[in-house]
C-alpha cells in the first residue's frame, strides 16, 4: 500500500518536473533558435517572453479534443501516455545528488537504457491508430530508428559501467573520476548522437519530417495529446541530458551533497543547447543515412570506446 | 546513393493495384509542395515507384482574361503569373507587345529592366535554395536566404509600391524611374551580397548531411534535359549551356560581362548550387548596369490603347526558372486575340516523373524543390 502511494507521489512529482522543464525548455529553444535564425523569438508573454509557453499551454488545454473519424479511437487516445509514461518512469534512477537518487536501484543503469525505449510502443500506435499514411510511415520510421539507436546508446554507457564496476548509478556517481571525461569522450559524442536520435528530434527528426511527412506519427493530433507528444520530448531530452551529464561529465561527483544538483542541472542545460543548436543548424537526413550512421558509424565507435576502457581498466 | 527497386511479381488486389504498395497523396496542401501541388506516390517501402504530378489546382485562365483586357491592362495579369518573379512575366510580355506593335524602348528603360530583372533573379534563387533548404530541414538556413530576399523586396517596393506584384514593365518602358537614393542603396546590397552568399555556401552546401541529402538524388542527364525541354537552372545543373541572355542576348546585356554557371552531375545539389552561382553573377551585372546607366527618359510615348497590326509575335526571356516565352496573336483591335505563355516552370515539373522513382519519399520532396515550380506559372 505504502508502495502505490509512493509511486502516486513520485508520478505527480515526475509529471511535474516534465512540464516544468517543458515550459522552460519550449521557451529555451525558441530562444536559442531565433538567435540562430536572425530574429527575436518570444519577447511579448512577460519579461523575455518567458510565459509565452504558458500562455500556449493554456490555449492548448482549452482546445477541441478531436479524434479523426477514421482513426481506432481507443488506441488514438491512449498513445500519448504510452509515450510519455516509460519517459517519466525513466527520471527515476537519475542520480541528482552524490548519494540520493528517487529510486535507488541496483540495475538502474539498464533500466535508464531499456525502459525509455518503452515509447517507441506509443510511437507505433500513435501513427497505426490515426489511419494515415503519414503517419503511418512515421510510426514505422520512428519504431525502426528508435530500436536502431538504442544499440550504440546502450554500448556508449556500458563504458561508464565498465569503469564503475557497477549497474547502480549511485556507485557510478561514487567511483566517477575527472580523467573519465578525456577516456569516455567517443562514448558521450555516441551518447549525445544516439539520444538525440531516440528522442526524434533534428536531424533525426524523420518520424515526423514536416517536409516530408506533415507532422508524421502525430500529424492528427491537437490540443492537449499533441502537447503530450510534445512533453514527452522535452521530458526525455531532460532525462537524457541529466542521465548524460550524471555518468559522463560526473554533475553531483563534482560537489558533495546537495549543491551537486545544481551543477548536473546547469550541466544539462548546457547538453540540452547543444542538442538545440544542432536541431537548428543541421538538415535532415534520409532513412537509410539515419539507419547507415546508427550501424556503420555510432556502433563501431561505441565499441571502440568499450574496447579503449578494456584495454585501460586493467592499469587502473 | 540510388536505390533500386527489384522487379518481382507484385501480388495485386481486385481493383489491379499492388497490395505491397503504398500510395501517398501530397498535396496539393502540404508543407513541402511549394503551392498548390499534388503529387500521387507510390511507394514500395520508403522507395518511390511511381510520382503523377497533378496540377490545375491554381489555375485562374489568365491566358483567357487576357483576351478580354487592353494591351496594357494585360501587364497586372502577367504579375499573377510567376508571383516570385513577377518582373519576368511582366517583361516577357511587354516584349512581345512591344514587338507586335513595333515599340522602341528607351535606353534607360532596358537598364532599369536589367537591373530590376536581376535582382529579382537573386530575390527568386533565395526563394529556391531556401525552401529547398526547408525540405531537407534545414529551416536556418531558409530564413538566411529569405533575408536577403527581404532586401530586395524592400528595395522594390520602393520602386514601385509592390512587395510581389510589381507591374513594373509596361510596354514601351518601365512605369517610374529610379527613386531618390535607391542607386546607393542597390550598391551597398550588391557589394554585400557575396559575403552573404559566400556564407550560404559554407552553411549549407559545405554540410556534409546536406551533401548526402542531395548529392546523386534526381540525376538529369543532359540529353534528358534538352529532350524534355527542360531550361533555367534545371538545365544548366545537367551541363546544357543554355542561357537565352547569352544564346539570344536580348535587350543591352550583351554589353555585361557575366558567366553561366554550369553543373556537371545534374543531381539536386547541382541545381541548386548553380542557382547560388547565378545570384552572384546577377550581382556583378547589376552592378555594371548601374555604372553604365545614362540619365534619360524611361518610357516610350506608348498609346493607352495600343492596337497593333494584325498578325502575331512571340518573345522570349531567360527568367529565373527558364526561358519564358510570350506568344500574342492580334486581330488589330486594342485587346489581344489570343495569348499562350511558355512557361518553363510547367516544363521542368513534368521531370518529377522521371526523376523521383528509385528515390525514397524523402528524395522526392527534394527533387520536387530542386525543380523549383511556381504554380502561379504551372497552372496560369
Amino acid at each position: 500500500m505504502s508502495g502505490l502511494l509512493l509511486g502516486m507521489v513520485y508520478g505527480l512529482a515526475a509529471g511535474l518536473l516534465i512540464a516544468l522543464a517543458a515550459l522552460f525548455g519550449v521557451w529555451w529553444e525558441r530562444k536559442v533558435a531565433a538567435r540562430i535564425q536572425l530574429r527575436y523569438g518570444p519577447q511579448e508573454q512577460g519579461p523575455y517572453g518567458l510565459l509565452q509557453t504558458l500562455a500556449d499551454t493554456l490555449k492548448l488545454l482549452l482546445k477541441e479534443d478531436i479524434t479523426p473519424t477514421r482513426a481506432q479511437v481507443g488506441l488514438f487516445r491512449v498513445a500519448p501516455l504510452i509515450v510519455f509514461t516509460p519517459i517519466a518512469m525513466s527520471l527515476a534512477v537519475v542520480p541528482f545528488a552524490a548519494g540520493w537518487a528517487p529510486l535507488d536501484i541496483e540495475v538502474g543503469m539498464l533500466y535508464f537504457l531499456a525502459v525509455p525505449s518503452l515509447s517507441v510502443i506509443g510511437v507505433l500506435v500513435a501513427g497505426w491508430a490515426s489511419r494515415n499514411t503519414y503517419a503511418t510511415i512515421g510510426g514505422l520510421r520512428g519504431a525502426a530508428q528508435m530500436v536502431s539507436y538504442e544499440v550504440p546508446r546502450t554500448l556508449a554507457v556500458l563504458s561508464v559501467v565498465l569503469l564503475a564496476g557497477s549497474l547502480r548509478p549511485l556507485d557510478v556517481i561514487a567511483a566517477w573520476r575527472p580523467w573519465w571525461v578525456p577516456l569516455n569522450l567517443i562514448g558521450f559524442v555516441v551518447y549525445l548522437i544516439a539520444s538525440i536520435a531516440e528522442l526524434n528530434r533534428g536531424p533525426f527528426d524523420l518520424p515526423e519530417a514536416e517536409s516530408e511527412l506533415v507532422a508524421g506519427y502525430f500529424a492528427d493530433y491537437s490540443g492537449i495529446r499533441w502537447a503530450i507528444f510534445m512533453m514527452a520530448e522535452y521530458g526525455g531530452m531532460l532525462a537524457s541530458s541529466l542521465f548524460g551529464a550524471a555518468v559522463f561529465l560526473g554533475g553531483p561527483a563534482l560537489i558533495a551533497g546537495p549543491a551537486g544538483v545544481v551543477v548536473l542541472v546547469l550541466e544539462a542545460i548546457a547538453i540540452t543547447t547543444l542538442m538545440m543548436w544542432v536541431k537548428w543548424t543541421f538538415p535532415r537526413m534520409r532513412p537509410d543515412q539515419l539507419m547507415g550512421t546508427a550501424w556503420k558509424v555510432l556502433t563501431p565507435l561505441a565499441l571502440v570506446q568499450l574496447v579503449l576502457v578494456g584495454v585501460v581498466l586493467p592499469w587502473l | 546513393m540510388t536505390l533500386t527497386v527489384e522487379s518481382r511479381q507484385r501480388v495485386t488486389d481486385a481493383r489491379g493495384s499492388a497490395i505491397d504498395e503504398l500510395v501517398v497523396n501530397v498535396g496539393p496542401s502540404h508543407p513541402s509542395t511549394h503551392g498548390v501541388c499534388r503529387v500521387i506516390a507510390h511507394l514500395e517501402g520508403e522507395i518511390v515507384t511511381k510520382a503523377d504530378p497533378v496540377i490545375g489546382y491554381l489555375h485562374r485562365g489568365i491566358e483567357k482574361m487576357a483576351e478580354n483586357r487592353t494591351y496594357l491592362q494585360v501587364v497586372p495579369l502577367t504579375d499573377r503569373l510567376d508571383y516570385v518573379g513577377s518582373m519576368y512575366a511582366n517583361w516577357a510580355y511587354c516584349r512581345s507587345v512591344e514587338r507586335l506593335a513595333g515599340i522602341t524602348v528607351p535606353e534607360r528603360a532596358e537598364y532599369l529592366r536589367v537591373i530590376t530583372c536581376e535582382l529579382q533573379r537573386i530575390a527568386s534563387h533565395m526563394m529556391a535554395i531556401g525552401s529547398s533548404a526547408a525540405d531537407t530541414g534545414a529551416s536556418t538556413m531558409f530564413l538566411y536566404a529569405f533575408e536577403v530576399r527581404e532586401r530586395i523586396i524592400e528595395m522594390f517596393e520602393e520602386l514601385c509600391g509592390s512587395r510581389l506584384t510589381y507591374n513594373y514593365v509596361r510596354p514601351g518602358g518601365v512605369s517610374f524611374d529610379l527613386p531618390e537614393g535607391w542607386v546607393d542603396l542597390c550598391r551597398t546590397f550588391c557589394e554585400g551580397l557575396t559575403d552573404k552568399l559566400a556564407e550560404m555556401d559554407r552553411l549549407f552546401f559545405g554540410n556534409v548531411i546536406t551533401r548526402g541529402r542531395m548529392k546523386g538524388v534526381g540525376v538529369l542527364s543532359a540529353e534528358d534535359a534538352v529532350g524534355w525541354g527542360a531550361s533555367g537552372p534545371v538545365a544548366r545543373g545537367s551541363g546544357v549551356d543554355w542561357d537565352l541572355r547569352k544564346d539570344d542576348a536580348y535587350s543591352v546585356y550583351p554589353r555585361f560581362d557575366f558567366e553561366v554557371p554550369l553543373g556537371d552531375a545534374g543531381d539536386c545539389y547541382d541545381r541548386a548550387r548553380v542557382r547560388l552561382f547565378e545570384s552572384y553573377e546577377s550581382g556583378t551585372i547589376v552592378m555594371q548596369a548601374l555604372e553604365q546607366m545614362e540619365p534619360g527618359p524611361v518610357n516610350a510615348p506608348v498609346s493607352r490603347l495600343i492596337a497593333p497590326r494584325a498578325g502575331e509575335a512571340y518573345d522570349h526571356i531567360e527568367s529565373a526558372r527558364g526561358s519564358l516565352g510570350v506568344y500574342l496573336v492580334s486581330d488589330g483591335s486594342p485587346r489581344p486575340y489570343r495569348m499562350k505563355v511558355r512557361s518553363p516552370a510547367f516544363c521542368n515539373l513534368a521531370l518529377l516523373k522521371v526523376l523521383a522513382p528509385g528515390h525514397t519519399l524523402s528524395d522526392l520532396v527534394v527533387i520536387l524543390g530542386s525543380l523549383d515550380p511556381v504554380f502561379g506559372e504551372v497552372d496560369r
